[in-house]
């Protein structure tokens, strides 16, 4: 039996990405900046939602959509208690959000009127990095105790980002963390990123954060356009 | 990772280019996948076994390209692949380089039977 060849040529992600765009229209039609929060397990994005929330809510409308592996609303309960809206989504399992996923969240939010969706993606460092949601920035939250070698580890995720947070910055004295391989190590994947060492705990750094964040939601509600950069990032 | 996700997803992409090429059948699958990507080639197969059962796809052959990193420094314009976890360049210890290959994830074409087998020959 003779076959024959087809070209196909196409992303493998191809119809992730399609929906990421559709999703991101969405956001721009209503005007909100959209954020990918990512970082491993335990290293604080709950916190650092938490704390903007805190800081930021009088002046921001913040929605989050929260996504765990689990059935649990741990995380959903805390940002709801810090007063933002907050969507929970169960990946069943799954080891990242995908545009599908945020795409039915957004079913379940107001989108219009808000300023800020965070998307608090699936604690985990390698799978987040390959499907894009529709968000504008990807923030990672990167934590002391983790320890300095993890852009080495991790450059998927690292090449891809629009911020970086470095969390428990309190506890540099008590742990082996080298500030500058650490920061060698993002500089090489990913020039000139904007960097935060704070500490949620403490609040100490949180203010260069907070003002970085006001500055990107307000450009983004300004701008004409707000589709400017690109879904895959 | 997640290797199931991506397999469903070149299973969708297989089907897709086949139908209106007039498969009836998908003997073989081409991937290219960089090295950055990181995917278990066995899982997906595994996972491609149990999910293209009862189409088009049964038992259609996976081939996988791997594409070796290739990164080019900004400041000297040095191609190299990078060696162990330093990515700096080797020529000059530049810290500023942009990845030229080793991205890829992406299916690259699919052989097809375009018609049905006459009655009788073997498969």
């Amino acid at each position: 039996m003779t076959t024959q060849r087809i070209p196909v040529v196409e992303k493998i992600l191809s119809a992730n990405d399609r929906l990421a765009e559709q999703n991101r229209a969405r956001l721009d039609a209503a005007r909100v900046l959209g954020i990918n929060l990512l970082a491993s397990p335990g290293a604080g994005k709950t916190s650092l939602i938490v704390r903007t929330i805190q800081a930021l809510s009088p002046q921001l409308k913040i929605a989050v959509i929260e996504g765990d592996t689990a059935p649990v609303t741990i995380d959903a309960d805390k940002v709801s208690a810090a007063g933002a809206a907050a969507v929970q989504v169960n990946t069943g399992g799954e080891c990242h959000l995908d545009a599908v996923m945020v795409a039915n969240a957004f079913n379940a939010l107001t989108l219009d009127g808000l300023d800020l969706l965070i998307v608090e993606n699936v604690g985990n460092l390698i799978c987040p990095a390959a499907f894009a949601l529709g968000t504008h920035l990807n923030v990672l939250v990167a934590s002391v105790p983790e320890g300095a070698d993890k852009p080495y580890k991790y450059p998927g995720i690292y090449r891809g980002l629009d911020a970086l947070i470095l969390n428990k910055i309190d506890l540099l004295p008590y742990v082996d963390f080298d500030l500058d391989y650490f920061r060698r190590g993002v500089e090489i994947l990913n020039p000139g990123l904007s960097f935060f060492p704070l500490s949620c705990r403490t609040g100490e750094g949180v203010e260069a954060w907070m003002e970085w964040l006001q500055k990107q939601a307000a450009h983004h509600r300004f701008s004409a356009d707000g589709s400017a950069s690109t879904v895959g990032k | 990772m997640h290797e199931l996700a991506v397999t469903q997803s070149v299973l969708e992409i297989a089907l897709r280019h086949a139908a209106p090429a007039g498969a009836v059948r998908i003997t073989d699958v081409y991937l290219v996948i960089g090295q950055l990507s990181s995917i278990v080639d066995d899982s997906v197969q595994f996972y491609w076994d149990a999910i293209s059962e009862n189409t088009a796809a049964q038992g259609a052959r996976l081939h996988f390209r791997r594409v070796p990193a290739e990164l080019r420094c900004w400041d000297c314009n040095h191609r190299y692949s990078p060696n162990g976890e330093d990515l700096a360049c080797p020529a000059c210890g530049g810290l500023r380089v942009q990845v030229v290959a080793g991205d890829e994830f992406r299916v690259e074409a699919i052989d097809i039977e375009p018609v049905a087998a006459p009655a009788g020959e073997p498969p």
